[in-house]
C-alpha cells in the first residue's frame, strides 16, 4: 500500500524554530510524514534532527512554529500529551524492563485491568488478556514467541529492541518516532528491528525513522528528509539518488541539482 | 531450565535466551525456601544424633519461632517494598520506637503536660500511632522523590531525628497498658499450640502485600519503577506518586509493627528497635530480593525472616553460644549479597 502524498499529512509542522542559547538547533524547519510512509531524517551531527522529533512527540517545545495532527493544529506540553494523541516514540537508549517479562514490558504503564469489581475496586491486571493479546500482536508482527513470560534480560539486544519496536507499535494511532533503532545493534540484530519497522509501515501506520546509517536509510525509506543546519534541505526519493549524493548533500559537499526544492 | 527463543518465523532463527542455572535456582522464593528446609532439617537431626529429646520439630516451637518472627516480619515488608524501589530504609526500627510510645503513653498517660493531661481512648492512641508512623514514611518519600536525596542519606536523617523525638518523649520504659493494646497479645490455638494474634496479623500482612505486588496494577509499577525508572517514567508511569506511595505504606506497616510490639511487650520501650533495620535488610536480603531494585518477592522475606529466627531457635537449643547466631547471621547476609551482586553482573 504506498503512501499517498496528494492527502493531509498525518503530521505536519510548519516553520519550526528552537534556540539552546545562542545556538538554534531549529530554523524554520519545516516536515511533513504521510499515511502508510517510511520517513528517514538525516543530517550532520548537530543539523536539529533529535530537537525536530523532540518537538513532534512533545519532549520539547519549540519557540515559535506550528505542528498540526491531521491539519488540526496540536500543542504537545509533554510526551504524554503526544502519547494521548496517538504518537509513540521508541527512544534510542533502549527504555525497557529488564526484569519484566515480554507481555509485562508491551503493557507497562498501560495494564488492562479485570473486568468488574476486582479491576474497577481492586484495580487487579488481567494476565491472561495481556498474555493473549501480546502473543497475538506479535504473532501478526511475524515475531514468532514461545514464551511470553521469559524476562526481556534473557534476549538479545535485537529481540529486546524489537519488544521496544512492538510495543510502540500497539499502542500507537498516528505515527511512530524512533530516534537510532538500530545504533547500538549488529547487522543480525538490526534485521530484525528492519524487518519489523517494514511491518508495521505495510499495516498502514507511519514510521519516522532517524539514522546516520545510509545503507538502512535507502533500504527502507520511502522518502528520506535531509536536515541541515536546523532547516529542510531537501526531500528526495531513495530510488533516485546514490547514498552518496545523499551524503554529499547533507554535509553541504554538494548543492541540490534536482532534489525536490523545498 | 527450557531455553526460551523469540524468532522472526520466516527466517526461523532460534536464538537461545541466557539461561542461567543459577538465577533458576535463586529465584525466589526457591533457593531461600530450600534453604529454610535444610537448616530445618539440620536442627531436626542434630538431637537425634546426639541422643536429645526433639523439642526443635514441634508445633509449640514453631508457634514460638513464628511469634519470634511477627515483629521484624512486618518491618521487613515494608522494608520489601522500598528495596523493590531501590531504595533502603535505616529508620524503621526507631519509627516503630517512636510510634510504639507515643501511642503507649497517650493511652496510658493522655495528652499534655502531665497532671492536666486530657484522656485519650486507646484506639484512638493507636490510631494516632498509624497516623505517626505513616508521616513519617511519608516525609521519607518527600524527601527521596522531591529533593532527589539518596534513601540511604534521607532515612539516616530520619532514623536519628525519630531516635531523638523517642527519647523526648520518653527515657523511661510506660507500663500499665491499657486493654486494648494488649488484645492482639491474645492467643488462639492452632494443632493444640497457643499462637498469638500478632503472628497471625504478620501472616495476613504478607499475604495482603503478596497479592498486591503480583496482582494490582500499582505492585506492577512498583517492580517497574525499581528495575528501570526511566523506562517507567517515559511509559508514564508516576514514579514519584508510586514512590510516595511506598515510603508512606512502608511507615504504615512500621506503626503496625510498633502495634505488634507493644502487644507483645506490654509495655512502650524507648529502647525498641535499635537492630530493626539492619535486621530487616536482612531478612529481605536472605529472601532472595536484588538491592537493586525491581527484583524479588515479599515471601521470599517471610521466609528470609524465618531463616534468621529459625537459626537463632535451634542454636539456643543446642545451647550454643547466642553471638554464634549473629556471626552465622552475618555471614549468611554476606554470601546473599554476593550472590545477588553475581548475577547482576552477569546480566
Ligand atoms: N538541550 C540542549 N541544550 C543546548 N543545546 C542543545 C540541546 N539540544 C541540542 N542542542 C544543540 O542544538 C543543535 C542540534 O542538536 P540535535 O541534537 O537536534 O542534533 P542532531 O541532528 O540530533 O545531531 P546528532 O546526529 O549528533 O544526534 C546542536 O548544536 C546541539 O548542540
Ligand atoms: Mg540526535
Amino acid at each position: 500500500m504506498p503512501a499517498d502524498y496528494t492527502t493531509t499529512p498525518v503530521i505536519e509542522a510548519r516553520s519550526l524554530t528552537k534556540y539552546f542559547g545562542h545556538v538554534v538547533a531549529l530554523d524554520r524547519c519545516d516536515f511533513e510524514v504521510y499515511a502508510g510512509e517510511i520517513l528517514a531524517i538525516i543530517g550532520d551531527n548537530g543539523a536539529g534532527k533529535s530537537t525536530l522529533i523532540k518537538a513532534l512527540c512533545g519532549a520539547l517545545q519549540p519557540d515559535s512554529g506550528q505542528i498540526f495532527l491531521e491539519g488540526k493544529p496540536v500543542h504537545f506540553r509533554s510526551p504524554m500529551d503526544a502519547r494521548n494523541a496517538g504518537i509513540e516514540t521508541v527512544y534510542q537508549n533502549l527504555a525497557v524492563s529488564p526484569a519484566l517479562n515480554i507481555t509485562e514490558n508491551l503493557f507497562l504503564g498501560r495494564e488492562v485491568l479485570r473486568p468488574g469489581f476486582l479491576g474497577r475496586v481492586l484495580r487487579m491486571i488481567d494476565r491472561k488478556t495481556m498474555r493473549t493479546q501480546s502473543e497475538e500482536f506479535m504473532k501478526s508482527l511475524k515475531f514468532r514467541i514461545q514464551d511470553m513470560n521469559v524476562s526481556v534480560e534473557s534476549l538479545s539486544g535485537g529481540q529486546r529492541q524489537g519488544v521496544a519496536v512492538a510495543r510502540s507499535a500497539a499502542f500507537a494511532r498516528k505515527v511512530i518516532i524512533m530516534d537510532e533503532p538500530t545504533a547500538a545493534l549488529g547487522v543480525k540484530e538490526s534485521r530484525m528491528v528492519l524487518d519489523l519497522i517494514r511491518e508495521i509501515r505495510d499495516r498502514g501506520l507511519p514510521v519516522i525513522l532517524i539514522s546516520h546509517n545510509m545503507p538502512h536509510v535507502f533500504e527502507l525509506a520511502d522518502r528520506v528528509h535531509i536536515q541541515r543546519l536546523g532547516r529542510r534541505l531537501a526531500i528526495i526519493d531513495p530510488k533516485q539518488y546514490s547514498m552518496s549524493d545523499a551524503v554529499a548533500l547533507m554535509t553541504g559537499a554538494k548543492t541540490l541539482a534536482n532534489a525536490e526544492q523545498v | 531450565m527450557t531455553t526460551h527463543t523469540l524468532e522472526k518465523s520466516e527466517s526461523s532463527e532460534a536464538i537461545p535466551t541466557r539461561s542461567s542455572r543459577l538465577s533458576l535456582l535463586l529465584t525466589p522464593p526457591f533457593g531461600p525456601l530450600l534453604f529454610l528446609f535444610i537448616i530445618c532439617v539440620i536442627f531436626t537431626v542434630l538431637p537425634l544424633l546426639r541422643g536429645q529429646e526433639q523439642r526443635f520439630l514441634t508445633v509449640q516451637n514453631f508457634a514460638l519461632i513464628f511469634q519470634q518472627t511477627a515483629v521484624v516480619g512486618v518491618l521487613a515488608i515494608g522494608q520489601t517494598l522500598i528495596i523493590l524501589t531501590a531504595g533502603i530504609d535505616l529508620s524503621n526500627g526507631l519509627v516503630m520506637a517512636l510510634t510504639s510510645v507515643i501511642t503507649a503513653g497517650l493511652a496510658v498517660h493522655g495528652f499534655g503536660p502531665r497532671g492536666e493531661a486530657l484522656y485519650v481512648d486507646p484506639i484512638v492512641a493507636m490510631l494516632i500511632g498509624l497516623g505517626v508512623a505513616s508521616l513519617a514514611g511519608f516525609i521519607n518519600g518527600l524527601l527521596v522523590t522531591r529533593l532527589k536525596l539518596p534513601p540511604f542519606i534521607v532515612t539516616l536523617g530520619t532514623l536519628n531525628i525519630a531516635f531523638a523525638l523517642t527519647r523526648m518523649y520518653t527515657t523511661t520504659t510506660i507500663n500499665g497498658l491499657p486493654q486494648p493494646l494488649l488484645a492482639l497479645g491474645s492467643a488462639i490455638t492452632v494443632f493444640g499450640a497457643r499462637v498469638p494474634l500478632y503472628a497471625l496479623v504478620m501472616l495476613v500482612l504478607f499475604f495482603v502485600v503478596w497479592f498486591i505486588l503480583r496482582e494490582t496494577r500499582i505492585g506492577r509499577h512498583i517492580y517497574a519503577v525499581g528495575d528501570n525508572r526511566e523506562a517507567a517514567a517515559l511509559v508514564g508511569i508516576p514514579v514519584n506518586r508510586v514512590l510516595l506511595l511506598v515510603y508512606t505504606s512502608a511507615g504504615f506497616l512500621y506503626g503496625i509493627a510498633a502495634l505488634l510490639l507493644l502487644a507483645r511487650q506490654e509495655n512502650g520501650d524507648p529502647q525498641a528497635g535499635q537492630t530493626s533495620n539492619l535486621e530487616s535488610i536482612t531478612a529481605v536480603v536472605l529472601g532472595g530480593t536484588s538491592l537493586f531494585g525491581g527484583r524479588g518477592h515479599v515471601m521470599g522475606t517471610l521466609i528470609g525472616a524465618l531463616v534468621v529466627s529459625v537459626i537463632r531457635n535451634g542454636l539456643t537449643q543446642q545451647g550454643a553460644n547466642p553471638i554464634i547466631q549473629t556471626f552465622i547471621t552475618g555471614i549468611l547476609v554476606i554470601a546473599a549479597v554476593a550472590v545477588d551482586q553475581l548475577s547482576q553482573r552477569s546480566r
